[in-house]
C-alpha cells in the first residue's frame, strides 16, 4: 500500500535529518497566563476593544436584556440555537428554530434567507477583543452564527477574562471553536478597511450581568 | 523532486517540488518589476502601513518578548520531536474520524487531494487561502484534471481571476489597485454590471455576492492549516473575512493540506500562537475570524474530514542544524514587510510561493541549495537584520543567509560535481569529509576534473578562507562585492573557477559564463537595475573599499533609499565587525559563526 510506504518514507527522511540528536528545549513560559486586574477594568477593556472591532457594544442585566433583544432583532427572522436560555428571549420575536419540519437541520440555503441569529458565548477575551464559540448547546453548530449576516451574541460577565491564556484554559478542544473578534473584514484592497464580507456584516454584543 | 542516495537503504534526502522555483532569476525579474513604478507604490503603502500598525499592537504587550521566546522554543521542540508528534498527531484525527494521508512530494499531494475530490464526483471545489497548496501547485493540478478550484479569499480571487501571481503572503493582490482590480472584476466576474465602482466596499460587496453562490452549493473545500495539535488531533485555519469559516463548515467534505512543520505538541501552545500570528502579520489584536476543529463533528460541520500531510523538502531543511530553522516560520509576512529588498522589488522576483527574506532562505533549502534556479536567493538581501527583529519565532534569518550563501560557495568550490550527486549530504558529512580530506588525503589521481580541484592555487584558498570572515558581517559582504571585479581578473588566469560567483555573483545568475559577472548586487541597485560597466570600474579604482552603508548616494533616488534603509542595520553590522574581530584575535574560527549573536544584535538595535 504506497500510503504506509509515503508514511514510512517520511518518518524516515525525517529520523535520518535529526540523527544530530537535537534536544527539545524547555519552553519557558514567563508571558503572562493570569490576570492582575479587577473584573471591572477587565470589562471595561473588552468593550473598548469590541468597539474598536465596530462591534455594537450594550450592558444590560436580566430585566434589560429581552428588550434590548427585542430592539436589535426587531426587523428580523432570528434563528435560535436550542440550548438558548428562554429567559432571554423577549414577546413577539419572529424566530426559528435549527429543524425542519422532520426534524432534520436547516440547509445553507435556508439559513441564508434568514436575518439574523442570537447566540451565547463560551468566554471572551478583553485583552483582544475576542469572544470564544465552543460549540455549547446555546452557539448552535457554526454554521448559524456564520451565514445570517447578523449576529447578536450574549456575553455574560462571568465570561470575561482579560488574557488569551485565561481563555483558552476554559475552551473544549472536543468540539469545535470559532473566535470572533468583530465582523468579517478585509483589508485586502488598497489595505482600506471594508467591514463585512462572509461572515456576519453586524456583530451586536451585549454584556450581560 | 530530486533525491539523493545516502548509502543508507530506504534513507534519502529529498527536495521539494512545485511552485518552489524562480523562473526568471530573480535579478532580471526584480530589475523588470523595479520599472513597475506603480507596483512598488502599492507595495511600499502596504508594507509601511502594516508596519506601523504591527509596531503599535506589539508595543502594547509588556511580554511580547516572552511570548516570542516562548513561540521560539515550542517550535525547536517541534522540529526534534517532530516523528513521535506526527504519529501521535495521526493517531489523535484518526481517533476523531480523521483520515490521514501522507504525501512525499507536491505530486503527491496532487494525486491524493484529486483522487479524493473524483471520489466525490464533483467538478468544483472551494478553497481557502493556503501557502502549502500555493506551493504544490493544487489550482493548476486540478485545472489540468477537469477539476475547477475557486478561491475565496477576496486577495486571491483577484489574483485568480486576473491570472495573476500572488506577490505578498498576507495580501497577496497587494500590488493591484483599486482600478485594475475593478477592470478584473467586471471582465472576469460572472454577474458585475456598470454599478461596479471602484470603492473597495463596492468591490468587496461584488465578491460576497459572486462567492455566496459557491459556497452555499459546493460540497467539497480545500483547506491549509496554521496549526495542528498533536495532544489533540486539532487543526486550525486564522482568516479575516469568513470565507475560510464558510469553507470549513458548510461543504460535505473538507481536504487539508498541511506541511509537517506545522504541528504544535500541545493544545495550550496555541496561547501563544495566536498571540503572536495577528500581531505580527495584520497588526491587529486578533484577527476577526480563528477555527479549529478536531476530526469530525456529528452535527456541526463536514461529515467527512482529510489530512494531507506534506513533507516535500521539509525534512531535506530539517537535515541542517543550521538552517532548519526556517521551517518554524508562521507566515506571518512580518519580515516582508520589513525588508528594504522586497520592498523595491516586489514578491514576484522571488518567484517561489515564498517571497521576501523567508522566501530567500526557506525556498533554496527546499529545493537544495544545488538547484542553480534559487541559488541566487540567499544574496537578496542587504543583511540589515530587521526581518529577525519583527520575526515572531525569532528565526535568524541573516545568519542562515550567510549561511546558504557559504553553502552555495561549497557547493560551486570544486565540489559542483560532487555536490550535484550528493548535494549536501548533509551539511554535517560534507564539512568532515573536506575537514578530512585538507588533512591527509593524498592528492587524487584520475580524474582530471578533481585533479583541477586540488590544483587551486593558494591564493584562491585564502580568499576562500577569508570569505567566512567577510560573509560573517553585512559591511564586509559589501565589501567584498565592491572587489569583485577584482576577482574578475584575477580570475581569467584559470580559466574560470566557479566559486566566486556563489559568493557574490549568485544574483546575476551567469552560471553559463566561467567567469564571475562584472557586477554585484549593491552596485546593481546603486544603479537601479542599469548594467553599468562604467561604475563597476569606478569600484575597481577604489580598492581602499571605504564603504559606509548610507551616505554616498543621494537619497533622492531609490538607490538612496536603500542605503539609508541598510543603514538601519548599520549598529548591527558594527557590531558583527567587532565580534568577528574578537573572535579572530582570540583565535576562534568565524568562517561559520553566525553574523551576530542575537542578543547582541537585538540589544544594539533597541538601543
Ligand atoms: S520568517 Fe518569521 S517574520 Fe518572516 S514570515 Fe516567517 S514567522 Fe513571519
Amino acid at each position: 500500500m504506497s500510503q504506509s510506504e509515503a508514511k514510512a518514507t517520511i518518518l524516515s527522511r525525517i529520523n535520518y535529518a535529526l540523527r544530530d540528536q537535537p534536544v527539545a528545549p524547555q519552553t519557558p513560559r514567563a508571558y503572562r497566563r493570569s490576570s492582575s486586574l479587577g473584573h471591572a477594568e477587565v470589562v471595561d477593556m473588552l468593550e473598548d476593544r469590541l468597539v474598536d472591532y465596530k462591534a455594537n457594544v450594550y450592558r444590560e442585566d436580566a430585566s434589560s436584556l429581552p428588550g434590548r433583544i427585542a430592539e436589535l432583532l426587531a426587523d428580523s427572522v432570528t434563528i435560535l440555537p436550542d440550548g438558548l436560555d428562554s429567559s432571554w428571549l423577549p414577546e413577539g420575536l419572529s424566530t426559528v428554530r435549527d429543524h425542519n419540519d422532520d426534524g432534520a437541520p436547516l440547509g445553507a440555503r435556508e439559513l441564508d434567507a434568514l436575518g439574523a441569529v442570537l447566540t451565547s458565548s463560551t468566554v471572551s477575551c478583553a485583552e483582544t477583543g475576542t469572544i470564544f464559540l465552543n460549540g455549547a448547546a446555546d452557539e448552535g453548530r457554526r454554521a448559524l452564527s456564520l451565514v445570517p449576516d447578523h449576529h447578536v451574541c450574549v456575553v455574560p460577565l462571568d465570561t470575561v477574562v482579560e488574557l488569551i491564556p485565561e481563555a483558552f484554559e476554559r475552551m473544549d478542544h472536543q468540539r469545535p471553536i470559532t473566535m470572533i473578534s468583530g465582523p468579517s473584514a478585509t483589508s485586502d484592497i488598497e489595505l482600506e478597511r471594508v467591514e463585512g464580507v462572509h461572515g456576519p456584516r453586524r456583530l451586536d454584543v451585549i454584556l450581560f450581568g | 523532486m530530486t533525491t539523493v542516495d545516502l548509502g543508507m537503504p530506504g534513507t534519502r534526502i529529498a527536495y521539494g517540488s512545485g511552485n518552489l522555483y524562480e523562473e526568471t532569476p530573480f535579478p532580471e525579474h526584480a530589475r523588470a518589476e523595479l520599472k513597475n513604478t506603480q507596483m512598488r507604490a502599492n507595495i511600499g503603502h502596504a508594507t509601511h502601513t502594516i508596519r506601523g500598525k504591527r509596531a503599535r499592537v506589539v508595543g502594547e504587550l509588556p511580554d511580547w518578548q516572552d511570548l516570542r521566546d516562548a513561540g521560539s522554543a515550542i517550535k525547536q521542540e517541534v522540529g526534534a520531536r517532530l516523528p513521535e508528534l506526527l504519529e501521535q498527531f495521526e493517531a489523535n484525527v484518526t481517533a476523531r474520524g480523521g483520515v490521514v494521508h501522507w504525501a512525499r512530494d507536491a505530486a503527491e499531494a496532487n494525486r491524493i487531494v484529486t483522487d479524493l475530490v473524483r471520489a466525490k464526483g464533483v467538478e468544483e471545489v472551494i478553497k481557502v487561502k493556503s501557502m502549502a497548496t500555493q506551493e504544490i501547485g493544487l489550482n493548476e493540478h486540478l485545472e489540468g484534471q477537469g477539476i475547477k478550484a475557486h478561491e475565496t479569499d477576496l486577495a486571491e480571487l483577484i489574483v485568480q481571476l486576473g491570472e495573476d501571481k500572488p506577490s505578498h503572503i498576507l495580501v497577496p493582490a497587494i500590488h493591484k489597485n483599486r482600478d485594475e482590480i475593478r477592470e478584473i472584476f467586471s471582465r472576469r466576474m460572472p454577474g458585475t454590471g456598470k454599478e461596479l465602482t471602484n470603492e473597495p466596499a463596492v468591490l468587496a460587496e461584488a465578491a460576497r455576492s459572486y462567492l455566496r453562490e459557491k459556497f452555499l452549493d459546493t460540497t467539497v473545500a480545500i483547506s491549509g492549516a496554521n496549526f495542528g495539535i498533536a495532544e489533540t488531533g486539532t487543526l486550525t485555519v486564522v482568516e479575516s473575512e469568513g470565507n475560510g469559516r464558510m469553507c470549513l463548515t458548510l461543504p460535505k467534505t473538507l481536504i487539508t493540506v498541511m506541511g509537517v512543520e506545522k504541528l504544535l505538541p500541545r493544545f495550550s501552545d496555541l496561547e501563544v500562537f495566536t498571540q503572536l500570528l495577528p500581531r505580527s502579520s495584520t497588526g491587529e489584536r486578533m484577527n476577526p475570524y480563528t477555527s479549529m476543529w478536531t476530526g469530525v463533528t456529528e452535527g456541526d460541520g463536514p461529515e467527512e474530514f482529510h489530512l494531507i500531510l506534506l513533507d516535500n523538502g521539509r525534512s531535506a531543511v530539517l537535515g541542517d542544524p543550521a538552517g532548519r530553522s526556517a521551517l518554524h516560520c508562521i507566515r506571518c509576512s512580518a519580515c516582508l514587510n520589513v525588508c528594504p529588498v522586497y520592498e523595491h522589488a516586489g514578491g514576484h522576483a522571488y518567484g517561489s510561493t515564498y517571497p521576501g527574506p523567508i522566501g530567500a532562505i526557506l525556498s533554496p533549502q527546499l529545493t537544495g541549495v544545488a538547484a542553480e534556479q534559487n541559488n541566487s536567493l540567499p544574496y537578496a538581501s542587504s543583511l540589515c537584520g530587521r526581518c529577525y527583529e519583527v520575526c515572531p519565532v525569532k528565526i535568524d534569518i541573516p545568519s542562515i543567509l550567510v549561511h546558504l550563501r557559504d553553502e552555495d560557495i561549497r557547493t560551486k568550490h570544486g565540489q559542483r560535481d560532487q555536490a550535484a550527486t550528493q548535494q549536501r549530504s548533509t551539511v554535517i558529512e560534507a564539512r568532515q569529509a573536506e575537514a578530512e580530506a585538507a588533512g591527509v588525503t593524498p592528492e587524487p589521481a584520475g580524474h582530471p576534473a578533481e585533479a583541477k580541484k586540488k590544483k587551486v592555487p593558494s591564493e584562491m584558498d585564502l580568499l576562500m578562507k577569508a570569505a567566512g570572515t567577510v560573509m560573517s558581517s553585512g559591511t564586509r559582504m559589501g565589501l567584498a562585492e565592491r572587489a569583485l571585479p577584482l576577482g574578475r581578473g584575477a580570475l581569467k588566469p584559470f580559466g574560470g573557477a566557479k566559486w566566486l560567483p556563489g559568493m557574490v555573483g549568485g544574483w546575476t545568475q551567469e552560471r553559463d559564463i566561467p567567469v564571475p559577472p562584472n557586477q554585484s548586487f549593491r552596485n546593481w541597485w546603486k544603479n537601479n537595475g542599469e548594467n553599468t560597466q562604467q561604475r563597476v570600474a569606478e569600484d575597481l579604482g577604489d580598492t581602499q573599499l571605504a564603504v559606509s552603508a548610507g551616505g554616498e548616494v543621494p537619497a533622492s533616488s531609490l538607490a538612496g533609499e536603500i542605503h539609508q534603509h541598510a543603514a538601519w542595520g548599520a549598529e548591527a553590522q558594527a557590531v558583527a565587525k567587532l565580534r568577528a574581530e574578537r573572535d579572530q584575535a582570540e583565535g576562534a574560527t568565524t568562517k561559520d559563526s553566525p553574523a551576530t549573536s542575537t542578543g547582541e544584535r537585538e540589544g544594539e538595535q533597541n538601543a
